[in-house]
């Protein structure tokens, strides 16, 4: 089912007597989620993300804009009548009943023409359970299974009425760090066996990067840009995309552009044609730099950090935004540990320009 | 060591002095006094130990009515006010507006006084003389005729009490409900509503089980404070409860210790202690039923 | 398609005037509920302002009057001792809530903080004490303040109603809620155990100090049973026995507005206490229990 977005909109009203203007929480959100895919909804916590959410599956309704599942307008619809799944951050899963009750929960709610017999919904509650792989569990209450379990049996619930759309808020967030590893492979797994298109809101980038067909950064309710994972990561629309995206992060300069040379502090660092002469904050990924003798970009040398594979040279600068600059290079390279200095030469396609004041990104033609 | 010990213990005394010489000691002495048989209370003596005194009691036609209005209270006032604060709950949860003010107004007859509010029911009620009072007056509206509820027919002296000890109770049951339904988390709500749950449907399937401990613990504490019931009585038909014939089992207990039939502690005793064994019967009673109905939780499992 | 939309749209439609009706249907109930509650009072509050021969003429109950009067408050105050039954239980409730809270305080302290041999097995009996029914221990209580010769004093009244299990249990709980690291550094700056108690735990604990207090100022103004046995002599009637002799003894018998005004004295100063506290009393009671 394809997902359609209108200029959705909601504002809140003012919290308090205290800050009494309006909240507004989604602003203006456009999209089309293609039919079968899954998104995740990416941005840190009151960026509109959860709001999003539930007013995909009707929990809220917006202040303005449409959503459209396919060619059916639902924006006036309730919850139920859109036919949607959630899993939400808690599971809410009914403390007192069995797993099986909570599956068949839904399917007991039917009513009319779409009544199940009671051996037509024991079919639909094991072949839910028997795809997420809790059919040994269905006896059980939800205080005796782990968090990975009631997961599971959480995405069974929302599934068991075949819904059109899943939705999923926050799902690994309430799991461990090995946990969440198998987790996420199983909610891509699933939704691949299932089709269904599928929403997640996460505020974990790496959660988000690694599952989704397509990502949507959002900030402070605006959607600041949409697209897959990598090409995201590897050409962020924004600055606040670039400083969202990646772990370690991205390393943030101020700099500004002389005769289409790029200059951080004295050094013209790199070839930017066609960039209008300006002050510029410039991004560089870690692994955009290349420790090299004459490198253009000097940085006093504070220390390597040892990740096995690959090494981490702690440095700095005094144009650096950030308190130190990461730089990931390949364990083989030497480096001179009790240098003071250490230079570096940058990767182009690694590099970066942002408008000061704005944020917004400054392209230019790469070389490489 | 030793002298940290002796000063926790001097912390301790004067609650262990309070309690023993007034609820220790008493609890081991009523038992003793409901054996005395004959116990003069001028004279401290008595001439015989024995079950006389509950054999007196049980056959004592006050107490047997006390016994018949204790129950009779019990059964009607323990369900109906449950229930109402039930559905006044539920009502005052589904509501923004007003909650506030409606919680304050319904929580004001707990820090009233239940003798000075009980005289004005008892004027509310009663017919006199001179005029047949307020409630008849409504009863005329819907053409009903005149009733004493407070020197009238039984019945009506009983719909009185039921209705003033349901109007007593009821702030501290609405209090424990509604704090019980905003305590069930909301997500709950959000999740059966995805699935289109009907209201009644989430309302009996979700709702009532996660508050069921506290209308557990309601339906307890309802029982015993019923059983208890005294200060309603005297409220609305006066101290001379044996002779209006709604006396209960604690008011027959104080009559037979001091008043105007008193003087009689071994007598009062044996009531007493029957008086706990049917409240400890009946809590048991409710315990076992519990097990079976009631979700505890994560506790249990 | 177009057909399942009107279809929606109609039973959303239908939906929202369900809601409609729902709310007014709460909306009855509550109001209902609430002038089933507030009538009393209201009742109390109009027979106590009627004047004695105009409520006496009235053959049907009139729901307001034209001519208030506060002749009742003072004939409430002159004809019979209403202001020695307030003084009288003023005093017996702030006696009582004091000596209480010294007594708990000091109990749930040793059980929250000190160590000593016994300590479990002193705290389990105690709190089996709880069990006892109040209606049990009465009687022998009644006797022994009888035997003392202590029946119309204020000790009599007061020392029974002195300890409270249940508050010493509530005050403990909290107690130890308060980290073990305040005691230990208050411990390494030389401070007493006393000192520890007045000057960090009190303070840290205030609020349930002031549910506990509040809990048993209600207690107090409305004990009725043990004053009843307890005094005989007017001099030393509380408001809940004071009213009781103003009904069967007091004015004569039908001077109601009289008695009213003496209802609305008795009742105003808790209805006030509750106004102006009412999320802690509310809070009390949720955590504190149960009437009487």
């Amino acid at each position: 089912m394809k997902i359609v977005l209108q200029d959705l909109t909601k504002t809140f009203p003012g919290r308090s007597k205290k800050e009494p203007s309006e909240v507004v929480a989604v602003d203006h959100f456009n999209f089309e989620i293609p039919d079968g895919k899954l998104i995740g909804l990416l941005g840190p916590s009151g960026c509109g993300k959860s709001t999003t959410l539930n007013l995909l599956c009707g929990l809220l309704s917006p202040t303005d804009g449409r959503i459209l599942f396919g060619d059916e307008d639902v924006t006036a619809l309730p919850p139920e009548r859109r036919g949607v799944g959630m899993v939400f951050q808690n599971y809410a899963l009914y403390p007192h009943l069995t797993v099986r009750q909570n599956i068949l929960f839904p399917l007991q709610n039917l009513k009319g023409k779409d009544k199940l017999t009671k051996s037509a919904m024991n079919e639909r509650a094991k072949t839910a359970a028997r795809l997420v792989q809790i059919e040994e569990l269905m006896e059980r209450r939800p205080a005796e299974l782990s968090g990975g379990q009631q997961q599971r049996v959480a995405i069974a619930r929302a599934l068991v009425k075949m819904p059109r759309v899943l939705l999923l808020d926050e799902p690994l967030s309430n799991l461990d760090a090995r946990l969440r590893l198998q987790t996420r492979e199983e909610i891509r797994r699933i939704q691949q066996e299932t089709k269904i298109t599928t929403v997640f809101v996460t505020h974990d980038q790496d959660e988000a990067m690694s599952i989704s067909d397509l990502i949507v950064v959002m900030c402070k309710g605006v959607v600041q840009q949409i697209g897959k994972p990598q090409d995201v990561y590897d050409d962020p629309a924004n600055l606040f995309v670039a400083k969202f995206l990646g772990t370690p992060p991205i390393n943030v300069f101020s700099g500004k552009v002389c005769s289409e040379q790029l200059l951080i502090g004295e050094n013209a660092v790199l070839t930017v044609p066609d960039v209008p002469d300006q002050e510029v904050l410039v991004g560089i990924r870690p692994e955009g730099f290349i420790p090299t003798p004459d490198g253009p970009l000097c940085c006093t040398f504070e220390g390597v950090e040892v990740m096995g594979r690959d090494i981490s040279v702690v440095s700095n600068h005094v144009n650096s935004e950030n308190a130190s600059i990461r730089s990931i290079i390949t364990a083989e390279t030497p480096i001179d540990t009790t240098a003071k200095t250490i230079r570096f030469s940058l990767k182009p396609s690694k590099v970066f320009l942002f408008e000061k004041e704005s944020g917004k990104r400054i392209r230019f033609p790469k070389a490489e | 060591m030793e002298k940290k010990s002796f000063k926790a213990w001097l912390y301790l005394l004067p609650a262990i002095l309070f309690l023993g010489f007034f609820l220790v000691y008493p609890l081991i002495d009523v038992f003793i006094y409901s054996f005395e048989e004959g116990y003069n209370s001028a004279s401290q003596t008595y001439y015989g130990i024995g079950w006389y005194n509950y054999s007196y009691v049980l056959h004592d036609p006050y107490f047997l009515q006390a016994i018949k209005n204790t129950f009779l209270l019990v059964i009607i006032t323990v369900p109906l006010s449950t229930l109402l604060a039930l559905l006044i709950s539920a009502a005052l949860s589904s509501i923004k507006p007003l909650r506030r003010a409606f919680q304050t107004i319904y929580f004001l007859p707990y820090v009233t006084n239940t003798l000075a509010v009980g005289l004005v029911f008892m004027i509310l009620f009663k017919k006199t003389p001179y005029t047949d009072g307020l409630i008849n007056l409504m009863l005329a509206w819907f053409g009903a005729g005149p009733v004493d509820f407070i020197d009238g027919p039984y019945w009506a002296k009983m719909f009185v009490l039921c209705f003033y000890t349901i109007w007593v109770v009821m702030p501290f049951k609405i209090l424990i409900l509604t704090g019980a339904l905003a305590s069930v988390d909301q997500s709950y709500y959000n999740a059966a509503r995805v699935d289109g749950t009907s209201r009644f449907r989430i309302f009996m399937r979700i709702t009532l089980p996660m508050i069921s401990p506290m209308i557990f613990y309601l339906v307890i504490t309802g029982f015993i404070g019923a059983f208890k019931a005294y200060s309603d009585a005297v409220a609305l038909f006066g101290t001379n409860l044996n002779a209006a014939g709604m006396n209960t089992i604690v008011g027959y207990v104080y009559d037979m210790l001091y008043g105007e039939g008193g003087g009689y502690p071994s007598y009062a005793s044996a009531a007493a202690i029957l008086l706990f064994i049917i409240v400890l019967t009946i809590t048991c009673i409710n315990l076992l039923v519990s097990r079976r109905k009631v979700y505890y939780g994560k506790a249990n499992n | 398609m177009e057909k399942q939309t009107t279809d929606y749209q109609k039973t959303i439609r239908a939906e929202r005037q369900q809601g409609v009706l729902r709310n007014i249907l709460v909306y009855v109930l509550l109001f209902l509920w609430a002038v089933i509650v507030l009538f009393p009072f209201y009742w109390m509050l109009l027979t106590s302002v009627k004047s004695y021969g105009s409520y006496n003429a009235e053959h049907t109950p009139s729901f307001f009057t034209l001519h208030p009067t506060l002749q009742n408050y003072q004939d409430a105050f002159t004809a019979v001792p209403l202001g020695r039954y307030l003084a009288n239980t003023v005093f017996f409730t702030v006696v009582t809530t004091a000596a209480m809270l010294l007594v708990i305080t000091l109990a749930a302290f040793a059980f929250a903080r000190l160590k000593f041999t016994g300590k479990n097995l002193t705290f389990t009996l105690f709190l089996s004490l709880m069990m006892i029914p109040n209606e049990l221990v009465i009687i022998t209580n009644f006797v022994t303040i009888t035997n003392l010769n202590m029946r119309n004093t204020f000790s009599g009244l007061i020392l029974p109603s002195i300890t409270s299990v249940f508050y010493i249990y509530l005050l403990k709980e909290n107690f130890e809620q308060v980290p073990d690291e305040l005691y230990r550094a208050a411990k390494v700056d030389g401070t007493s155990d006393l000192k520890y108690l007045l000057r960090v735990l009190m303070p840290i604990c205030r609020p349930t100090l002031i549910t506990v207090t509040i809990l048993k100022v209600i207690e107090c103004w409305n004990s009725y049973v043990w004053p009843r046995l307890i005094t005989d002599d007017p001099n030393y009637y509380l408001v809940s026995n004071g009213i009781q002799e103003i009904r069967e003894n007091g004015f004569g018998r039908e001077n109601i507005p009289a008695m009213m005004a003496a209802v609305v004295v008795i009742s105003a100063p808790l209805i006030v206490l509750f106004l102006v506290f009412r999320n802690k009393v509310m809070a009390g009671v949720s955590r504190g229990g149960i009437k009487g």
